[in-house]
């Protein structure tokens, strides 16, 4: 299912917005993942798209359908939620059948073909043997898979995912992205994905959209969010960075604290900053701003801690690259930094 | 172990816990158990055939019956009226909430004797609505419907009381989890939520039963003790023990003690299921 | 972005925003109103509005009468009595079903809730059984010169027994809530467990006793079924006001009883928002 997305508002309190003006269109079969800190409205976005919360302005389509005269019952939406909102007093069976036992007597598929149905998607899920089993039985991984095949018995348009691998420990968390991937793929399921664990969305998703305060501040595959943040937020966001002065003149970056390094630019005159990745820092041998405090080699990248000028930096090298020697100064590459001017600040 | 350790610091010497612990199992006993124990001592004081005999006196049955037809019409208005106003309360925001739990509670801070004034201000023989009551011959005070009244009012909170904190503690997150997967209002309301809220439920409706078959004060004032018609158990206790006819009396007494003493177990078997929600269920 | 259609695009509409996706929000809301209206508000606001058909005079000097003056006193002080030794002994009780372990602690805690699941009428006769010249413990204390039925040490007693519930209920969470390490402070700072218990424990459960005291004052001045009985009933000594308005009802004083019962709601709800305020402003301090 195509889901369009235009121009969605809501807040809930007269100062804060928790959707200030999101905008964006989900081709079918796409496996989108919203990112951002708690508190950006991604959680509220996918609510938006359910129909368990409605937008003050804006507009929602499904397939070219508006959606907000369509109440939540009638959307034909797979919800997961957080904390799994399992029935606690039906077994596992009878809560996967749950969104077919209700249907109107028309659409109704018969007794028999719901108890297949629902077999049939507890094999898919891995979780065959449970059905009989009530949730307070079983462990998250499991509770987070009936979830699934509960939303998956309605055959959603549309799959939504609310943070479903918060509450679970880092190694069923890497199981399960892997396995959800496939799942999407194998069933050609369109899904939206809430997570604030940028590995998570980079891994998992076609594309990502990066919210905070309410926006989207850049939407994008994971590869080109990555090499080519279009905001201060979204570099730091997905992941380490290192933030450094620099002026800005005649197109070109001088960074303050290493004057050999001048990168081409955009930005207008002035005073900016740059930010750059550890393993994006080139060294380079010769006398220089930077000051080498201490090597790690362990590990599979080397750690070179740097003093330059005011700021502790740390660089990532391949553990074969020319390494400079404890207490020794050398120069800095910095032409893969990314220059931002002062007022985008993320601060 | 033969070394005495020192005392933990948060503790009491274990003397004085002892002492304390007994003296509040004698304070219990000699206050709250004591007066349930007599009830009994005092209906049996001539054999059980004395409690039997008594208890099948045409007045005593009438009231038997009397209590039970008046909790038979309060408790299920009582308990729709209370599954209403808690779903409205604890699955949504709106102005004025606060204000609605406050004055469902009202009844509790009223004394009894208020609970039934009120009534027959509205409907005795000086009350504001006794022109009509005369004109169509209706009697409301001194008859049945004063009784339900009266009982009505002093059971209004108890069932929506004991669902609030339970449904604003389990969280709306499975009834929406049904709407998304296209349940109807009623088909989540049957399926979800009150699989969920039966045990609470349960005792909300057992407790507004046991009061509704317990209250004197508010059903005193309405009644106008007719006897034979307008005495519920605990009005049929009174008269008769006012009548030194102490077998009748707490024969009657010995039954309604029977059903607290239901209620209590009850609750403390609810209360293990459904965990302690802050205290206070009663 | 390709065209949208109008008529899709809302404005700002707050209103349909703070609906909510779960159903029956009007009906509810319409069936609870209407039966607390009925059942509740309009029953109440025709006792308030009662009195006032005997003028403001009238009012005055149908609550100032000698009988009705004695009558509150009684109600009023008694009821503060028996809270005021329940606060100590719901204390007790709470302190030791919260901290200590012994055989039997189960039973007690269900004990404790008697006095609320007993019917009053009940409680009333089997009071008056105990405490009668030859009851349980009626008898024993006559040879000491104390007469408890049908006198005002009776209606001590019997708003003593419905009134400890309700200190102990809303003393046991704020004891179980309290942080122990205040406690295993004041150890290390040398001091006893009773000094601990005064000078930290005490302080701290404050608030949570003027709120039981409350409770059990306000119950017990309401109090009618379990004290009826027990009591003389004597105008001017042993009468309580609850009775007095019934009695006044049966004179067919209704703007009497009504004025009565204003006073006495009136007066509640005054001590209760003293007690209120009072814990406010402890807990204010203790911030």
């Amino acid at each position: 299912m195509k889901v369009e997305v235009w121009d969605i508002r809501k807040s809930f309190s007269s100062e804060r917005a928790a959707l200030a003006g999101v905008s964006l269109t989900i081709p079918d079969g796409e496996f989108l993942a919203l990112l951002g800190p708690s508190g950006s409205g991604k959680t509220t976005l996918l609510r938006v798209l359910a129909g368990l919360d409605f937008a003050e302005a804006g507009a929602i389509l499904f397939d070219g359908r508006p959606m907000d005269a369509v109440p939540a019952r009638e959307r034909g939406v797979g919800f997961v939620f957080q904390h799994y909102a399992l029935f606690r007093h039906m077994t596992v069976a009878r809560n996967v059948a749950f969104g077919l036992e209700i249907r109107p007597r028309n659409r109704r598929p018969p007794a028999r073909e719901i108890r297949s149905r629902v077999a049939e998607l507890l094999e898919l899920l891995g979780i065959g043997e449970l059905g009989g089993r009530f949730p307070a039985q079983l462990s998250g991984g499991q509770r987070q898979r009936v979830a699934l095949a509960r939303a998956l018995a309605i055959e959603p348009g549309l799959l939504l995912l609310d943070e479903p691998f918060g509450a679970l420990d880092a190694q069923v968390r890497k199981n399960l992205r892997v396995w959800l991937r496939d799942l999407h793929v194998r069933m050609g399921l369109t899904s939206v994905f809430v997570t604030h664990d940028q590995a998570e969305a980079m891994e998992m998703a076609d594309r990502v959209a990066v919210l905070r305060a309410g926006r989207i501040e850049q939407i994008d595959t994971p590869k080109r969010l990555y090499g080519d943040p279009a905001t201060p937020f979204v570099h730091e966001f997905l992941g380490e960075s290192v933030r450094l002065a620099c002026t800005v003149q005649d197109g070109l970056a001088r960074i303050d604290a290493v004057p050999s390094a001048s990168i081409p630019t955009p930005c207008p005159a002035g005073p900016a900053f740059a930010l750059i990745r550890s393993h994006e820092i080139e060294l380079l041998p010769g006398p220089g701003p930077a000051r080498v405090i201490a090597i790690h080699a362990t590990g599979p990248l080397a750690r070179v801690l740097l003093r330059l000028g005011e700021q502790d930096v740390e660089v990532l090298r391949q553990p074969d690259a020319w390494m400079p020697a404890a207490g020794e100064t050398c120069d800095l590459d910095l032409s893969r930094a990314r220059i931002y001017p002062l007022q985008a600040s993320p601060r | 172990m033969n070394t005495v350790l020192p005392q933990r610091p948060t503790t009491e010497h274990w003397l004085i816990r002892a002492g304390l612990i007994a003296v509040t199992v004698v304070l219990l006993i000699v206050l709250l158990l004591l007066p349930l124990l007599v009830v009994f001592t005092e209906a049996l004081r001539r054999g059980v055939p004395a409690v039997l005999a008594a208890l099948e006196q045409p007045e005593t049955l009438a009231a038997v019956r009397l209590s039970l037809l008046v909790a038979v019409i309060s408790v299920p208005l009582n308990t729709v009226c209370g599954m209403a106003g808690a779903w409205c309360i604890s699955r949504f925001r709106f102005p004025g909430r606060g204000l609605l739990v406050t004055l469902i509670e009202l009844p509790f801070s009223v004394s009894p004797v208020i609970s039934g004034l009120v009534w027959v201000l509205l409907f005795g023989a000086n009350g504001w609505l006794s022109p009509l009551l005369n004109a169509t011959g209706t009697r409301i005070v001194f008859a049945v419907p004063g009784l339900v009244l009266a009982t009505v009012f002093v059971t209004f909170p108890f069932v929506a009381r004991t669902l609030i904190p339970l449904m604003q503690s389990q969280g709306a997150a499975e009834e929406e989890a049904a709407i998304t997967l296209g349940a109807s209002g009623w088909q989540t309301y049957f399926r979800v939520t009150l699989p969920n809220i039966r045990w609470g439920l349960l005792y909300g409706v057992l407790l507004c039963n046991a009061r509704a078959m317990g209250e004197f004060g508010a059903v005193a004032v309405v009644s106008g003790h007719i006897r034979g018609q307008t005495m519920t158990m605990p009005l049929q206790i009174e008269a008769l023990f006012n009548d030194y006819d102490w077998i009748g009396a707490f024969s009657i007494a010995a039954l309604l003690s029977l059903l607290a003493l239901l209620t209590l177990v009850a609750k403390a078997a609810l209360e293990w299921r459904i965990g302690r929600a802050g205290g206070g269920l009663l | 972005m390709a065209a949208c259609s109008t008529a899709s695009i809302r404005p700002a509409d707050d209103a349909a925003a703070r609906r909510s996706a779960l159903p029956g929000f009007a009906p509810t809301l319409g069936i609870t109103l209407t039966w607390l209206s009925l059942i509740v508000l309009i029953p109440l606001a025709s006792l308030a509005l009662r009195p006032w058909t005997l003028g403001l005079d009238g009012v005055w000097q149908s609550v100032t009468d000698p009988r009705v003056l004695a009558a509150l006193r009684l109600s009023f002080g008694t009821a503060a009595l028996a809270a005021a030794v329940n606060v100590p002994l719901g204390l007790l009780v709470a302190w030791v079903m919260v901290r200590y372990r012994f055989p039997g602690r189960g039973l007690a805690d269900a004990l404790i809730d008697m006095p609320l699941a007993l019917p009053t009428a009940v409680a009333g006769i089997a009071l008056t059984a105990l405490f009668a010249k030859n009851g349980w413990i009626g008898s024993l204390l006559v040879p000491l010169g104390i007469k408890v039925a049908y006198t005002p040490l009776g209606i001590l007693l019997a708003m003593i027994f419905v009134g400890l519930p309700f200190v102990v209920r809303t003393l046991e969470p704020v004891v179980m809530d309290l942080p122990i390490d205040a406690e295993e402070a004041a150890a290390t700072l040398g001091a006893s467990r009773g000094q601990a218990f005064r000078r930290v424990v005490l302080p701290a459960l404050l608030p949570a006793l003027l709120a039981g005291f409350g409770a059990a004052l306000a119950r017990g001045v309401g109090e009618y079924g379990s004290v009826i009985f027990i009591a003389g009933n004597m105008p001017m000594v042993s009468e309580i006001a609850p009775l007095l308005i019934v009695i006044r009802l049966e004179q067919l004083d209704y703007a009497g009883a009504a004025a009565l019962a204003l006073v006495m709601l009136l007066v509640s709800f005054a001590i209760l928002l003293l007690l209120n305020a009072l814990q406010a402003r402890i807990a204010a301090n203790a911030a």
